[in-house]
């Protein structure tokens, strides 16, 4: 992995992200019951919790993936519920679980095409932009071959390089490590420790507790829609307030 | 013995089918080809539009989508194709003069629309959420995630499903004679049978039907190699690295391969 090329082209120019009051139900399915976040600029925020709380729909209606009820979602401190959606998510990246690289497109192309459709590159500019990307998490080399024939923790960098190669101010990650064999999974965290190292402000769905304890400055515990206990890490695992979230770190730690 | 002699000259006399052969060769088989192209092409676009008005959330594109296919595919051919092409004869004199061979072809696009864009259809429902997910993520607005994401991986998902309404077509192009058609416009099915008429002597006819055999035959291998290609994976990794357009994938995936094994069977891509 290249550091001068990190440096030279690093993604440390994050801006906060929040949330007020995020109300979601599908039909009488309340998924989110009024959530409020804020992630200060530059910094990572892990949010926990079992399945089927709220977790990614929460990440969704940050970059208005889906169209909360009510409430209002804040980049850099201005609410962005009144822009085109389309922008907005030109300025937050995301990752998903099962990565979602375009199988049809080389992983050159699949970096390249929000680039050259979106951004106006010429195709010779998004291609540099897309080897230094690649550069960054280490598959350079990979750039002419389909998505099907990376493994997944190589599936999931180019991911994230096809996310960061945007210029992203927040990053979203869903899950991001979650589909993946366990010994693909340090690869990846450590792409997003390094990206967290470079000032990018990362909100993280994620069951990885070590990486949430070790690389976050604030874990979110979520339960039923509702951000049920948040703090710093230490915090959180170390003293957990309430009965639901020590109940959780018990059956995952 | 005498018996099967009668049988064999009926069908096999090689003396009519020569005789026939260069009318086939030189007037059938063009158009049987004409025929058949223009349709598949007129069908492949119309398709296209009724699979993207199937999938639309405005009720007004879904539903007109829905009743003009149950009907084309509901009704047999040969209804449609009288229908259009006699229904509409005044029409085409006035722009064409009287000739039936573009309603006919019209006739075909519009029945193979019906069936196209089912298949263009259900290829586009195959695709993963993922994907149209992930493009909007990146900015792209829902008709550029169809355009450039779901509808190309859709497309190369049903390939020889359309090779095989192709191979229909080729075969349905025969009905094209119940619109009376110049000697000139006759195709192979029409040449072979006005010779095995005129002669009360088979052999002509089954000389047509050889050459819908000749072309026919070979499309079904090659649905079979591309389907083998989509479950097992594509062999070379040829495709032009810098291919970027829909036309130039239309193409790679036609020539050389699809969606690996892992996406064709629903899952999620897995490393191979």
């Amino acid at each position: 992995m290249s550091f001068e090329n990190a440096a030279a082209h690093g993604h440390g120019h994050g801006v906060s992200v929040a949330t007020r009051g995020i109300r979601l139900a599908f039909g009488s399915n309340q998924v989110l019951r009024g959530v409020d976040l804020d992630v200060p600029a530059g910094t990572v925020a892990c949010v926990i919790g079992p399945s089927g709380s709220g977790k990614s729909t929460l990440l969704r209606t940050v970059n208005r993936l889906i169209e909360p009820d009510s409430g209002d979602v804040l980049l850099d401190g201005r609410s962005v519920l009144k822009d085109s959606p389309d922008q907005l998510r030109q300025r937050v990246g995301m990752v998903f679980q099962h990565f979602n690289l375009f199988p049809h497109k080389t992983v050159r192309q699949n970096i390249t095409l929000g680039l050259t459709r979106l951004k106006g590159l010429s195709k010779d500019e998004a291609a540099e932009r897309a080897r230094q990307e690649l550069d960054r998490v280490g598959l350079a080399h990979k750039a002419d071959v389909r998505p099907s024939h990376l493994s997944g923790g190589q599936q999931q960098r180019v991911a994230i390089a096809r996310a960061l190669a945007m210029d992203p101010e927040v990053m979203l990650f869903d899950e991001s490590t979650s589909a993946l064999d366990p010994e693909l999974v340090k690869g990846v965290l450590a792409t997003m420790a390094e990206l967290a190292a470079e000032g990018m402000t990362m909100l993280v769905v994620t069951h990885e507790m070590g990486f949430a304890r070790s690389v976050s400055q604030q874990v979110l515990f979520m339960d039923r829609g509702s951000v049920v206990e948040a703090g710093a890490p230490e915090q959180i695992f170390e003293t957990p307030a309430s009965t639901r979230l020590q109940r959780f770190l018990s059956q995952v730690l | 013995m005498d018996a099967l002699n009668t049988i064999w000259s009926t069908f096999f006399d090689l003396d009519a089918m020569l005789k026939a052969l260069p009318e086939l060769l030189t007037v059938g088989l063009p158009n049987t080809l004409i025929l058949a192209l223009s349709s598949g092409v007129l069908g492949t676009v119309l398709g296209m539009l009724l699979a993207v008005a199937g999938l639309s959330r405005h009720r007004w594109l879904r539903w007109p989508a829905r009743v003009y296919t149950d009907v084309l595919r509901g009704l047999p051919a040969a209804v449609t194709i009288l229908l259009i092409g006699v229904g509409f004869a005044p029409l085409g004199l006035l722009v064409w003069g009287p000739n039936p061979y573009p309603l006919g072809i019209l006739a075909l696009g519009l029945i193979a629309s019906a069936y196209i864009g089912e298949i263009f259809r259900s290829g586009i429902q195959s695709i993963d959420k993922g994907q149209t997910e992930a493009a909007r993520a990146i900015g792209f607005s829902g008709g550029a995630a169809m355009r450039l994401v779901v509808i190309p991986q859709g497309v190369r998902r049903v390939l020889p499903a359309l090779v095989n309404q192709f191979i229909a077509l080729i075969k349905d192009s025969s009905l094209i004679y119940f619109l009376g058609l110049l000697a000139s416009q006759r195709e192979l099915f029409r040449i072979g049978q006005d010779a095995a008429a005129n002669t009360g002597n088979q052999s002509a006819l089954v000389l047509a039907g050889l050459f819908y055999l000749v072309i026919t035959i070979p499309l079904t291998h090659v649905v079979n190699a591309i389907d083998k290609r989509l479950r097992e994976g594509r062999r070379v990794d040829a495709v032009d690295p810098d291919a970027d357009d829909f036309d130039t994938e239309m193409q790679a995936a036609g020539l050389l391969a699809a969606a690996p094994a892992a996406d064709a069977a629903g899952t999620e891509g897995e490393a191979r």
